[in-house]
């Protein structure tokens, strides 16, 4: 008797399946269309994805889409940029310095679990009704998850590599710069796909609360209209957003991160 | 530059490590230290380089170091600790950016020559054997123009056969132009290969237990040499029995 010996090396080693994740998309989107057109979902319940789709291209074609979105990036990108900036510069701190971390990590943790939205009166207060409230909020909701990520990646960098670094006599910028940054780069991009869409979230939430234009204004007048399907085709492009800023990321990590094993 | 280890004593919270050592450190000289496990070989070239202060005792340089030396006390690790995301080049150029030189890349390009990795200057960590990037490491050490080579041994990671090449470039290397080098190992078939002197450290606390001088040429010393043998015995003697009680003492922990 002579059996194959069983395979069992297989798994744990992640790897790009191309098509499937848009696939997941299209099942359940057909899968809406279908229950809605055949009455098995109400149009009370869901609005049909066709419809959606329609009130979208309505949106497109008026130029409404560019009016609400235009102000949204803008204020995602700068809100997002300042709050990843001064997170990470906070993270490596308390990675390096005893003191920045015995005197900042309990104020991190205690600002972290607050509702950053509930902030949001505060932040008018300080910074006016315009934009830079709402710059504030984001960077402020960006700038905790980021610090927690930068903190723990830099504790993770190799201490050897450090070791050799000083041994060689770098200069402690030059350690930073070269050693300690790019050896925590994987946990720092890994933490921005957590902070960038708190990023997101924050975004809406800050425009509902007082904005003319923006993805959330638009979604907070759908709502309060119960027109569900200008509400979906919102919801839609802050799902796209969220696709667009996970790709990105991951990009950045295929270039960045090409050298790990 | 002569290295000089002045009565040095260490002591870690209440353990004695290392107990009275004075030892010289020739330039131009391999020195081997060899030692059973946990004697404190690691950190008597961690006192050497000063990444550690000795309890008690000093070390001293003796005169001063070579023209163009940009790192005097230069470390080779057991683990290679190159940066994963830097190139072969990039790793040797880490090292020499600081200094700003004008001629950064003829000095990288003439140590990839010599350690022959001319060919893989582009290669990240990942893409080379483990000989290869020791040999990267090395390339990174000659770069600086060391004074003294402190070397934790830097061929424990590497198989056997790449071990045997490796020995071979660096008596290679030392011939062409010779270093001095502070070369710790618990292999003494490395240590008769490499040493011109071959310091014995009782177990722990270290003590010196022996200087043995070989004066075969390291060029002349070949693969299974008699004379090499019986210097290999003899070492072995004297570290038999330090090497058994040590091998208990850690045990009862
Ligand atoms: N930072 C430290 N703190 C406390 N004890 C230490 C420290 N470093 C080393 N020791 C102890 O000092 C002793 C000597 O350590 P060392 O690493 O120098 O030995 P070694 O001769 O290099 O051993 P090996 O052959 O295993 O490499 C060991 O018992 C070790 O436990
Ligand atoms: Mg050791």
């Amino acid at each position: 008797m002579s059996d194959q010996v069983t395979f069992r090396g297989g798994g744990f080693a992640p790897k790009r399946v191309r098509g499937l994740g848009v696939l997941v998309f299209v099942l359940l989107i057909a899968f809406a269309e279908w229950g809605t057109r055949s009455g098995m979902i109400s149009a009370l319940t869901l609005p049909r994805p066709s419809d959606v789709l329609g009130t979208f291209v309505e949106l497109w074609q008026s130029g409404g889409l560019f009016k609400h979105l235009l102000p949204s990036l803008s204020r995602l990108a700068v809100g997002a940029t300042l709050g990843v900036i001064a997170g990470v510069s906070v993270g490596v701190m308390i990675g390096l310095f005893a003191y920045a971390r015995a005197g900042l990590v309990p104020l991190v943790a205690a600002i972290f679990p607050i509702p950053k939205i509930a902030l949001l009166p505060l932040f008018v207060i300080w910074f006016g009704i315009d934009e830079a409230s709402k710059y504030a909020l984001i960077a402020f909701g960006t700038f905790t998850p980021t610090v927690v990520a930068t903190y723990a990646a830099v504790d993770n960098v190799d201490r050897t590599l450090i070791r050799m670094g000083q041994s060689f006599g770098l200069t402690w910028w030059s350690i930073v710069r070269k050693i300690v940054l790019p050896g925590a780069m994987p946990g720092i991009l890994s933490g921005l796909r957590i902070s960038l869409n708190i990023a997101i979230i924050l975004l809406v939430a800050a425009e509902m609360l007082g904005a003319q234009y923006g993805v959330g204004a638009y979604i907070l007048e759908a709502g309060s209209l119960y027109d569900l399907e200008r509400l979906f085709a919102g919801v839609v492009i802050l799902s796209v957003l969220g696709v667009a800023v996970s790709s990105v990321i991951g990009m950045v990590e295929r270039r960045l991160l090409r050298w790990r094993v | 530059m002569d290295l000089k280890l002045d009565a040095v004593t260490h002591r870690y919270s209440d353990v004695d490590v290392l107990r009275d050592i004075s030892l010289d450190i020739p330039s131009g000289k391999i020195t081997c230290i060899v030692g059973p496990s946990g004697c404190g070989k690691s950190t008597l070239l961690r006192l050497l380089g000063g990444l550690e202060k000795p309890t008690e005792g000093a070390v001293r340089q003796v005169g001063s170091p070579p023209e163009g030396c940009l790192n005097a006390l230069t470390y080779v690790f057991q683990d290679f600790a190159l940066l994963p995301w830097r190139t072969v080049e990039g790793n040797v150029a880490l090292v020499l950016e600081d200094h700003k030189l004008p001629d950064q890349a003829a000095i990288i390009a003439d140590v990839l020559a010599r350690t022959r990795l001319t060919d893989f200057a582009g290669a990240l960590p990942k893409q080379l054997s483990g000989g290869m990037k020791q040999r990267v490491a090395i390339a990174r050490a000659l770069a600086v123009n060391p004074a003294v080579m402190l070397m934790d041994e830097p061929l424990s990671a590497l198989d056997s056969q790449t071990r045997e090449l490796l020995m071979d470039d660096l008596v290679g290397l030392w011939t062409k132009q010779p270093f001095t080098a502070v070369y710790v190992t618990h292999n003494l078939a490395e240590a008769v290969r490499l040493g011109h002197r071959i310091v014995v450290l009782s177990r722990r606390p270290g003590e010196v237990r022996e200087i043995v001088e070989i004066d075969t040429a390291l060029d002349e010393r070949a693969h299974g040499d008699a004379g090499l043998e019986a210097q290999q015995q003899y070492l072995w003697g004297l570290m038999r029995e330090e090497a058994a009680a040590a091998d208990a003492e850690l045990m009862n922990v």
